[in-house]
């Protein structure tokens, strides 16, 4: 059972996903910024590098507690980033610490229960639905993949590739919808067949966590 | 792209510290985080209102901070919308205990930045309502979109909030006015040209020579319609139909009315389309009670108008003649 895993996840892996999320955005930031152009104002992948950058050069020193690290790394985009993407991950990541707080290291479920409360912190923010074309639809079927994978019993590496290759999926999936929030959603049906800046951002997350949060450990 | 610019990272703070030199009288800007204050906040007992939004709509909104407008106003970068930061520096600078109201035009982004910098000060103690702008007709159904854009209503909602803050009214009445103001104003707007926004260094959509866009949004978001250009006479029948449709303004009610230059349109051309927009609300028998024309909420070097209605009553007018003091807008002060 997942719950009976021992705790793996410290402040070390948790600071390695976070800078590997930063490089990701960073290799992958024109691309962003390409996807915005054509549904949006052309800033995702400019705006995203700028706050993750800013959350590296914030980072509490070693030793520090996963919720710690997370916060830093929301203040920084909530105060960076401006746009949606802004207050969207930096509500994700804010809630993710919420869940991390007062641990000094996270077991499998709290790591599901961090991505579900992340989700469920842009949904809030967001007002937004899977369906939409937003990270949501990434991010959705990357929390359910997660969940299924632990209560099946899949030790968290397992989880982690499943949840990032949902993610994935989900990101392919927004390319046929048409928007209906965000500035996208002024397109119509001109936002077809364009694949949705976030949910690629949302996936880049997921794909930094599976490669770093489970260790080299992972059975 | 030919501008009258440094470097392009510098345009925003450089451009606020301009509004601050020129006009030290009524404001005072602050540089990290970027927000203008009035020169005499915090006014003690006084509801404080701010707004704020992307830059490059100006004077929206610095240019209306003072006197019976705005206590402050976060610009951020071009057509970006501030952070969080820059509105709780701000609110903590000038309110005066008696509460704070947010005027936010309806853009996601623009939205989130200030839903979040609310839950910041209400943890903080401080009262913070907000009230959305979202008067673009040219957004038609808002089941599917992200709601009607906020655009010249704005512009509005600050002006006569503005003047019952003024006169010491409470948050809760600051609240309804702003909220009247929003329920009962609508715009539309059109476009010749294309902007070019700084960091990208080429315009933001192609129109060809002989194109306009009806119905387009301040940062050159595309609008109902791309056609051949039409007579000014036609294009100013194409906004105000709408307008009035969706206002259902009827023959005996009377109106402010705005004519707004999306900033590369000459006054010239502007008033051509208000005598057209005189025209067709005479005709209709609705009154103008009070007008603006000029340059009120731009979009950098875009050619094009907007017109803007606010159905008036005599609560609206009286808040609307009170004196304004502000670097883009003043009379009776």
């Amino acid at each position: 059972m997942a719950g009976d895993e021992p705790a793996t996840v410290d402040g070390e892996r948790v600071r390695a996903f976070i800078r590997r999320f930063a490089e990701k955005v960073a290799a992958h930031k024109d691309e962003l910024t390409a996807l915005d152009a054509a549904i949006g104002d052309a800033d995702h992948g400019t705006n995203m590098d700028r706050g993750l950058q800013a959350a590296l050069e914030r980072l509490p020193g070693e030793g520090a507690a996963p919720a710690d690290l997370l916060k830093a790394v929301a203040m920084a985009l909530i105060s960076k980033v401006g746009g949606a993407s802004g207050p969207l991950y930096g509500t994700a990541f804010l809630r993710a610490a919420g869940v991390a707080a007062g641990k000094e290291a996270l077991s499998p479920a709290d790591v599901a229960a961090m991505f579900k409360a992340a989700l469920a912190g842009i949904q809030e923010r967001g007002k937004a639905a899977r369906g939409e074309k937003t990270m949501v639809d990434a991010l959705g079927p990357a929390v359910e993949a997660l969940e299924a994978a632990l209560g099946r019993g899949a030790g968290l590496g397992e989880a982690l590739a499943e949840a990032a290759r949902a993610a994935r999926q989900g990101s392919d999936a927004t390319i046929p919808m048409v928007a209906t929030k965000g500035r996208a959603s002024y397109l119509g049906e001109r936002s077809r067949g364009h694949r949705d800046p976030g949910s690629l951002s949302a996936t880049l997350m997921m794909e930094a966590a599976a490669e770093t949060l489970p260790g080299g450990t992972e059975a | 792209m030919k501008k009258l610019i440094n470097r392009v990272e510098a345009v925003v703070d450089e451009a606020t510290e301009g509004l601050g030199l020129a006009h030290p009288d009524l404001v005072r800007v602050h540089a990290e985080p970027r927000y203008v204050a009035r020169a005499d906040a915090p006014v003690q007992g006084k509801v404080a209102l701010i707004s704020g939004g992307g830059s490059g709509h100006e004077p929206l909104h610095g240019g209306y901070v003072g006197r019976g407008m705005l206590d402050a106003a976060c610009p951020g970068e071009v057509f970006t919308s501030p952070v969080p930061e820059q509105m709780v520096e701000a609110a903590k600078a000038v309110h005066g205990g008696a509460g704070v109201l947010f005027i936010v035009k309806n853009y996601t982004g623009d939205v989130m930045n200030f839903e979040l910098a609310a839950e910041l000060l209400q943890a903080e103690g401080i009262d913070v309502r907000s009230v959305l702008v979202a008067d673009d007709v040219a957004v038609e159904n808002s089941l599917y979109t992200a709601g009607r854009r906020g655009v010249g209503g704005t512009v509005f909602v600050e002006k006569i909030a503005g003047a019952a803050a003024e006169a010491g009214a409470s948050l809760d009445e600051v609240e309804r006015i702003a909220r009247k103001v929003s329920d009962n104003v609508r715009s539309m707007g059109m476009a010749l040209t294309s902007c070019t926004v700084p960091a990208k260094g080429s315009p933001t959509f192609e129109l060809g020579e002989d194109e306009m866009e009806i119905g387009i949004g301040i940062h050159g978001e595309p609008g109902r319609e791309r056609m051949k250009l039409r007579p000014a006479d036609e294009i100013t029948e194409m906004l105000a139909g709408p307008v009035i449709e969706d206002l259902g303004l009827k023959g005996g009610e009377q109106v402010i009315a705005m004519v707004n230059g999306m900033g590369g349109t000459p006054l010239m051309e502007l008033y051509i389309v208000y005598r057209k927009l005189a025209a067709i609300l005479r005709e209709k028998g609705i009154t103008v009670a009070r007008n603006l024309v000029g340059n009120y909420i731009t979009s950098l070097e875009m050619q094009g108008c907007s017109i803007t209605l606010l159905r008036a009553d005599d609560e609206l007018l009286r808040l609307w003649d009170a004196p304004v003091h502000t670097p883009a807008l003043r009379w009776g002060a």
